[in-house]
């Protein structure tokens, strides 16, 4: 076995005989384009609407509730889809998320929410875990889209206006903190019901 | 001879029926006012635009004492459901001090025995249905609500004459 290591080590140690440095290094070059090519474009299948309703999981339960709501559609037809609020944009942080997401693929190979009574016993935990992951990272997804420079608050309701100047400009709050459950139906909140940590609003 | 006078008065009703009811359908399609804006019953009307919702967040005017109070906001999508009331979420005892909202009245605590309960009972539970928001639409049919100040003012004239 140490043999082999050592030989394998000693072959990439030694200088080509039979290939050109060019074709080497262009060939290399090439292959790396295909390769790198090809791993973002598989990422990027994952990043898709498509890819995320193709399980019954997904396009049964959470996928319904998103269509009534405003992030589905609205007046001037912007959808934000899975990805844009449940994958990070940038590369390093959604590297991470796919990484984790690989327990994703276990929970559906072993079935932990096959059904719509497990999916809603899970619902919950489901939940808190997108609620802890936004409050964690200053609710980046929502700001993808949504930036508190960018909002004109003379543009909203009184109410809203007077909420975004008291909790999201002074930074007390994060967007999480207060629009749950916009996209999906809420779990059952019990005694969290009457607490003031949760303001709706589209 | 029972049977014979019951005959003979069917008879004469069916004849009543028979020489009325071509007026009378041609009446009530004249004088009956639908909702259907004399569209043909086997077909559709073109449907009205839908009316925005009143967004002012500006209390109304309650009618009489007793009316529910309106909702003066949007309530699109909101969630009223065993899992969760997201009307709650601002207006609850808890939340009124960060929402600014207005807390849900002491009467939706109590139960049918009068005892105040915890939180709201699962009888009152279910806000929208007292509680509406207002749509900023011309009322399809014109009413002729008054309430009760008007009446009393009505009634000091009519003793002042």
């Amino acid at each position: 076995m140490l043999r082999l290591i050592k030989r394998t080590w000693g072959i990439i140690l030694r200088p080509s005989v039979h290939y050109s440095l060019g074709f080497l290094t262009f060939g290399g070059f090439l292959m790396g384009i295909v390769f790198w090519g090809g791993f973002n474009t598989a990422l990027e299948v994952t990043n898709t609407e498509a890819f995320c309703t193709s399980c019954h999981e997904m396009s049964d339960n959470v996928f319904e509730e998103l269509k009534p709501t405003i992030h589905y559609s609205n007046r001037s037809g912007v959808r934000a889809t899975c990805p844009d609020c449940h994958v990070p944009h940038e590369w390093s942080s959604k590297i991470a998320r796919k990484m984790q997401a690989s327990k994703e693929v276990w929970g559906k190979i072993f079935g932990t929410i096959n059904t719509r009574e497990k999916f809603l016993n899970h619902r919950l935990s489901l939940a808190q875990n997108e609620w802890a992951r936004l409050e964690a990272n200053n609710s980046l997804e929502c700001r993808n889209c949504h930036s508190a420079e960018s909002m004109d608050i003379t543009r909203q309701s009184p109410r809203a206006a007077e909420a975004h100047e008291r909790f999201l400009f002074t930074g007390e709050k994060t967007c999480i903190s207060c629009h749950k459950g916009i996209a999906h139906e809420l779990p059952n909140m019990g005694q969290a019901l009457l607490s003031p940590s949760a303001v709706h609003g589209n | 001879m029972i049977m014979k006078r019951l005959k003979n008065s069917a008879h004469i009703a069916a004849l009543v029926l028979a020489t009325l009811a071509p007026a009378g359908v041609a009446m009530a399609q004249e004088t009956i006012a639908t909702l259907r804006a004399g569209t043909p019953l086997a077909e559709n009307a073109a449907p009205h635009a839908i009316a925005p919702v009143r967004n002012t967040d500006l209390r109304q005017v309650r009618n009489y004492p007793e009316q529910p109070p309106l909702i003066p906001h949007k309530t699109d999508g909101y969630q009223i459901d065993l899992n969760a009331n997201q009307c709650l979420l601002c207006h609850s005892r808890t939340a009124i001090e960060i929402s600014q909202a207005p807390m849900v009245s002491i009467t939706h605590f109590m139960n049918r025995d009068n005892q105040f309960l915890a939180s709201v009972t699962p009888r009152r539970y279910f806000c929208t249905q007292c509680h509406v928001p207002q749509a900023e639409a011309r009322p399809l049919l014109e009413n002729g609500f008054v309430d009760i100040d008007q009446v009393l003012e009505y009634v000091s004239g009519q003793e002042g004459n």
